[in-house]
């Protein structure tokens, strides 16, 4: 396999994905994500009809006289499958309330099939983010101290540094197409961060290795060989891994889509960290610590 | 001989598998089999205290009630403070379930002054049947030892007075006194069916709820739905899978046939796993399976590349894959503690389908990690025994000679 100069285009690298954690941050502040009903409360209805229903005939219902006092005035209506479907989003309801609604479109539409009915409490999914952010900042320090247990505490920051990015530019990519997101992107965000020091890791050890058994390489050869070296294997696992989420994405349910598509954003962005980012910063974190390390001894003498 | 008991070990596993996925029925979460998922929260009511012993008996209660109610394998679990969480599979009856699991269900015997003299902690049984003067719908019931007393000394006091029986705050009935009851038995009755009285029956036996609580989450799920969903989902997951059975097949050849042979030993170790700890397949369950399987190809393709680079730089088929083994395992263990480590504090924080996920991680990595050390090193030795040649064309390209 050919041999890639990934350390001598370092600084480039590291200031493009620097561009990109920018400008993902600012989509975040700009745009926001679109939460939905799993993180900020509130009821959805999805309902089949005996027939074709138009999103107009349901608001038509839901702002009728019967309905009035409930005010579903800000509904969010899509229609679904064949069109005899419908995705009825709007606030938070009691389950007497829902009954109301079922009857009157009954009323309006002939016999209302459920097929899901969720109600959220604004403080669920308040208590969902909050515990999404504990998880992943505590997933982080946990990451950093056995990174330093088992490498140093130089890896282990250098690591967490590519997870943040990963983070950052997943959030920011879905701030950026404004899909709606449920429970299960938490997950995904979660197993990006474990799936992403995964394959940093990997490139470490070799490292850690190289240290070891090669001591006539500089430093920033061997980090660029060790990169080389398990390139095959960082490109092999990335693309089976994608070959199975890619699958889900296309072809899988609607369910999935959300939690496949930010495994793919992940995933990818997790490869881009692990190969330009993490080595050249570890890189440059040990060149800055051992020049403090000379100056110090330096002035002691 | 060594291989001969590693062989019989990795037979009596695979065997074991099999035996318990055909014998153990996979556990579904309600988002595949549908039914309904409650979340209760406790609500501050005056004069209780929140803490774990209320919220014990109070999930106490909640179960008497489900299983009165008749509700195949239902769930309920506490979950942090001030928590509990029903699931109740199957959509039947549900709007009633919910109704009667979140009722509070204070039942009160008062005076005419409205003094609360005996509570619904004073009965011994409630039964739905036919009687009352009209041979309508009532609930008889039955008082404790002391609840009798009780109740007589009520009767007996107000003969010719009203004394109503009130639940939560509302006036179930509120009859007559004809003359004082003594023998600790009465009925309530007012207008209702025969299923109204029943499940009143199953409130008032279950006992009162310690304290108030409302639903915080409610979703329920139409097995109608899902089912497309769950088909599309686990083919797309399967087509997943044929590609990457494909791709070891074609870029590792040999050796990839053996990564293929161990990934479907690994994929039914862990259905075993699940099914034998009774874990709880959810749709991101699912996923977290296939993502799983993912890592389980990695720990192979590390290994195949060690072995490649151990050969190259010019070792024999068979020292090149022990040091192979021997170099990969410092790298598979790392990188799978650390993935270990974000699947324990998903476990940990996560609820409901975050935690399903979680758990099949989990269980994903530790089978993983045995696959691909004691089964992946077990097949490519006996391979390497068979066909030498072939195993270093693999590895190295057509052409490449090596003398075995």
């Amino acid at each position: 396999m050919a041999k890639y100069n990934f350390m001598g285009k370092r600084k480039i690298f590291l200031t493009l994905s620097a561009i990109v954690v920018l400008a993902s941050i600012v989509l975040l502040l700009i745009r926001s994500l679109n939460l939905g009903l799993d993180f900020t409360g509130g009821v959805l209805l999805e309902r089949k009809f005996e027939k074709p229903v138009t999103a107009a005939q349901i608001r038509g219902v839901l702002t009728g006289a019967e309905l009035k006092e409930l005010g579903l005035g800000q509904s969010v209506i899509q229609p679904a499958g064949d069109g005899s479907e419908a995705i009825i989003r709007t606030k938070s309801l009691s389950d007497q309330e829902i009954r109301k609604i079922d009857a009157a479109l009954g009323e309006k539409f002939g016999k209302v099939q459920e097929l899901r009915t969720d109600m959220v409490e604004p403080v669920i999914g308040k208590e969902l983010m909050r515990q999404a952010g504990w998880a992943v900042a505590i997933s982080w320090l946990l990451i950093l101290v056995y990174i330093a247990f088992r490498f140093e505490y130089l890896f282990g920051i250098a690591g967490v540094l590519a997870l943040v990015h990963d983070v950052i530019v997943t959030l920011g990519f879905f701030a950026l197409i404004g899909w709606e997101l449920n429970m299960t992107f938490v997950a995904a965000m979660l197993t990006i961060v474990g799936y992403s020091i995964n394959n940093t890791i990997v490139i470490f050890d070799r490292i850690r290795e190289n240290m070891r058994l090669r001591r006539r390489e500089s430093l920033e050869e061997l980090v660029n060989n060790s990169i080389n070296e398990t390139l095959s294997r960082t490109i092999n696992t990335s693309l089976t891994t994608l070959f199975t989420v890619v699958a889900i994405l296309v072809f899988g349910g609607a369910t999935l889509k959300v939690f496949a598509l930010a495994l793919l954003v992940g995933i990818v962005a997790g490869g881009w960290s692990s190969l330009f980012m993490a080595s050249p910063i570890w890189f440059w974190l040990k060149g800055f610590e051992e020049r403090k390390r000379a100056s110090g001894k330096a002035v002691k003498a | 001989m060594r291989g001969k008991w590693q062989l019989l070990t990795i037979v009596i596993i695979v065997a074991l598998s099999a035996v318990t996925i055909i014998q153990v029925p996979l556990n579904f979460g309600l988002d595949i089999k549908g039914g309904s998922h409650i979340i209760l929260e406790a609500e501050p009511t005056p004069g209780v205290k929140i803490d774990n012993e209320t919220m014990d008996r109070a999930k106490n209660v909640i179960e008497r009630r489900v299983n009165g109610l008749g509700i195949s394998e239902p769930v309920i679990q506490r979950q942090g403070a001030n928590r509990i969480i029903v699931e109740l599979p199957g959509i039947q009856d549900r709007e009633e379930a919910i109704d009667l699991i979140g009722k509070t269900a204070q039942l009160e015997f008062k005076d005419p002054e409205g003094n609360t003299r005996l509570t619904g902690a004073d009965l011994k049984d409630a039964q739905a049947q036919f009687g009352g003067q009209y041979g309508q719908p009532v609930v008889a019931l039955e008082f404790t030892a002391e609840g009798k007393e009780k109740f007589a000394k009520l009767t007996q006091e107000n003969i010719g007075r009203n004394v109503p029986i009130v639940l939560d705050g509302e006036v179930l009935t509120n009859p007559v006194v004809n003359q004082a009851i003594t023998d600790g038995k009465a009925i309530i009755e007012g207008k209702m069916s025969m299923d109204e009285a029943k499940n009143l029956a199953v409130l008032l036996k279950g006992g009162a709820l310690p304290v108030n609580l409302k639903p915080a989450e409610v979703r329920n799920v139409s097995p109608i739905l899902e089912k497309e969903s769950i088909s599309r989902s686990l083919n797309a997951g399967l087509l997943g899978l044929g590609l990457v059975l494909l791709f070891m097949l074609f870029y590792y050849k040999l050796p990839g046939l053996a990564a293929d042979l161990v990934l479907i030993i690994y994929g039914l170790i862990v259905m075993a796993t699940m099914a034998g700890l009774r874990a709880v397949f959810t749709l991101p369950g699912i996923a977290g399976f296939v993502l799983s399987l993912g890592m389980a190809v990695d720990a192979n393709v590390i290994i195949f590349e060690r072995i490649r680079e151990e050969l190259k730089s010019g070792k024999r088929l068979h020292a090149a894959i022990s040091a192979g083994f021997h170099r990969a395992w410092t790298c598979i263990l790392d990188s799978n503690l650390t993935t270990l480590i974000t699947a324990a504090v998903l476990f940990y924080f996560g609820t409901g389908a975050v935690k399903g996920f979680a758990v099949t991680l989990t269980i994903g990595i530790i089978a993983s990690l045995f696959t691909c050390i004691v089964i992946t090193r077990w097949i490519l030795t006996a391979v390497a025994n068979k066909n030498p040649s072939g195993m270093i064309r693999s590895f190295l390209g057509k052409g490449a000679v090596q003398n075995g």
